[in-house]
């Protein structure tokens, strides 16, 4: 690397950054304080408010806000920013089953289902098996370790775990040498075969998330009276029973928030994708396609009409979770 | 209540030893052990494989699986590692990931901490409802705002080709953006749960508002805000597509999960190198969650719903 200039230019633009920035920050909200304090008193609580979340809507705003709408724009016009009216969107969804956006927003169904409901089932197992042990903690951070590395060596890891040789080859990616030294099975070439390939990608990622909804779920579960689980057993409730009617109800809004949390992130899903397959082999979803729109098209209407398909699809989770927000809000 | 405690059906207090209850308790126990050990192992197998394989030398890589180098005779090296790192720039890289995360980090949280002080304790007009939409942005995928802000960027210069001097400040500016929302909702659910009576109190005593702030607020949220630091973090560390709209494949400028995500592509059959490149990448985040681990899981539990 190039020790002259990072230590020349780079790390004192860091250095002024992580002093500078908060210093900026602070003296600019003490600033405002000094000028509030001068003015009437019955003005000060309407305007010291707004000093303090002015800079924090001023980002939101930049941001999301106003490039969410000029996206809403940019759908509508070609790339050189002529009106077009919905082709961008006709191109996207024409041609139904597999032209188009298609392929993506299939497998975009794939993740939301496959993903959601595996990571809650795991997450949910791991953490009621867990609560019984006394080494709990330890195996609770073995799970929860994949969730601090990124996507990236994620994806990584498991296309060294899916590695493929041929039939009558030594096979040694663990999961085809599982297949064909216990199982007696033929090996599968797990990340190129459009059978299996989005499977495959789809258990990488619950592998890396789950860890999220054990801590969660486990979290939940701590929450629930021991007396009410020892009322059930005493009724000589078993221990499924118990699970079924008791722990499951209460749990149910617990699993609620993480469900739609977990549903957020399959549709954003992208990472994986991206470093596994690059969105080949038919395992494409809208992130990536959106970025390769962008990037490697140039094409920025359709990539804004992909942006909003995707919007689309997280609007009932938005409204929903707005919903959830304001009815815990009430109970304040 | 004792005895409703000792007639408890199903303890081994009560059944007498090799009592068929006694035996049926015993094994349920053995089946949850052996239930629990064999997941958290099934599930750490990947990230083992990977480590093993990254000491291994590739002659062996290539012609057996990971699993027998577990055996004797071992057969470690080093080679994969200085090897990577003398022909990528996986060094330069990790100094990137940096410069990159740690303004990425401070600059949200020092803006929300000020957000969410007002959202919580200061009265203004439509105060909830912006705040309801702040909850509703966390939702929108991020997606939807490259196309606008890459194009004002590159229209007003602020581009990491152009600015020598600061190559991060489009990244810094835009994590800046995408990590408010989830800052100020998680501090403002922490700042509102203080208790009012010391505000009430602190006033009359004389405090100003900044005092209130810096002197009480912020000293007892510092749990919420390690919790957040460390989410932020580990979230601008690991983050792939915002470096790569923002920053670019470049070899001086490039994070780690750029870095290692053109490598899986130019590497191709060269896995042995990346082995080592992927666990090199996973260094830092492993030690910050190692280390603080408590705060990163109270951070989870605080606020779910980031995108």
């Amino acid at each position: 690397m190039n020790w002259g200039s990072f230590l020349t230019t780079q790390l004192p633009t860091l250095l002024v950054v992580i002093v500078g920035v908060p210093a900026v920050i602070v003296g600019y909200i003490v600033a405002g304080e000094f000028l509030v304090r001068r003015l009437p008193d019955a003005a000060r609580p309407s305007v010291r408010p707004w000093l303090w979340v002015g800079p924090a809507l001023f980002f939101v705003a930049a941001f999301l806000v106003v490039p969410a709408i000029l996206t809403a724009k940019a759908s509508l016009e070609t790339s050189k920013g002529d009106f077009t009216g919905l082709t961008n969107y006709a191109r996207q969804l024409g041609d139904f089953p597999s032209g188009g956006a298609w392929i993506a927003i299939r497998n975009n169904v794939y993740w939301l289902v496959l993903y959601t409901l595996f990571v809650l089932a795991f997450g949910l197992i791991l953490a009621v098996l867990f609560d019984r042990v006394r080494y709990e903690s330890l195996v609770k951070s073995l799970i929860f370790m994949p969730m601090a590395i990124s996507s990236v060596a994620l994806g990584v890891i498991w296309k060294f775990m899916y590695w493929y040789q041929p039939p009558g080859q030594l096979q040694t990616g663990t999961v085809n040498a599982i297949l064909t030294g216990l199982l007696r099975t033929d090996p599968r070439i797990w990340i190129q075969d459009p059978k299996v390939n989005n499977f495959a990608i789809i258990g990488a990622a619950v592998w890396g998330i789950t860890g999220f909804a054990m801590v969660i779920l486990s979290a939940a579960l701590k929450g629930i009276p021991a007396d009410l689980l020892e009322a059930a057993r005493v009724d000589g409730a078993g221990e499924l029973t118990v699970f079924r009617r008791v722990i499951f109800p209460l749990m149910m809004p617990t699993v609620v928030v993480v469900g739609t949390t977990l549903v957020i992130f399959a549709l954003k899903a992208f990472d994986v994708v991206y470093v596994m397959t690059g969105g080949n082999y038919d395992t494409d979803v809208l992130a990536n396609r959106m970025y390769k729109l962008l990037y490697f098209s140039g094409n920025t209407g359709g990539a804004a009409a992909v942006a909003m398909i995707l919007l689309a699809a997280v609007i009932p989770v938005l409204i929903f979770n707005l919903r959830q927000f304001r009815a815990v809000e009430a109970r304040r | 209540m004792s005895i409703a405690v000792a007639d408890r059906p199903g303890t081994a207090a009560t059944a007498a030893r090799f009592s068929p209850r006694w035996i049926s308790d015993r094994l349920s126990k053995v089946v949850l052990h052996v239930a629990v050990i064999g997941l958290t192992a099934a599930w750490i197998v990947p990230t083992a494989g990977i480590l093993v394989t990254s000491f291994r030398p590739f002659s062996k890589i290539s012609t057996s699986g990971w699993w027998t180098a577990l055996a004797p005779s071992f057969s470690f090296t080093v080679d994969n590692y200085s090897k990577v790192l003398s022909s990528s720039n996986l060094g330069q890289s990790f100094f990137n990931s940096f410069m990159i995360s740690i303004p990425g980090t401070i600059i949200p949280i020092a803006i929300a901490a000020f957000a969410a002080y007002a959202f919580s304790w200061m009265k203004f007009w439509g105060r909830d409802w912006i705040f309801l939409g702040i909850v509703g942005v966390l939702a929108i995928p991020l997606q939807l705002s490259f196309v606008p802000v890459l194009s004002f960027f590159v229209a007003h210069g602020i581009t990491s080709s152009n600015l020598s001097w600061a190559p991060f400040l489009p990244v810094w500016l835009a994590h800046t953006g995408y990590g408010l929302p989830f800052s100020i909702y998680l501090l403002a659910n922490f700042f509102r749960a203080l208790p009012s009576d010391l505000f009430e109190s602190a006033e009359i005593d004389g405090a100003g508002t900044l005092t209130v702030f810096f002197r009480i607020v912020l000293p007892l949220s510092v749990p919420a805000l390690a919790s957040l630091v460390i989410f932020q973090f580990l979230w601008i560390w690991n983050d792939l597509l915002v470096a790569l709209i923002y920053v670019g494949g470049a070899p001086e400028v490039a994070p780690l999960t750029v870095t290692l995500a053109n490598l899986t592509n130019s590497l191709g059959q060269g896995y042995h190198l990346l082995t080592a490149a992927a666990f090199f990448s996973m260094l830092i985040p492993l030690i910050v969650f190692l280390s603080l681990q408590r705060y990163f899981v109270r951070g989870i539990l605080a606020g779910s719903v980031k995108g």
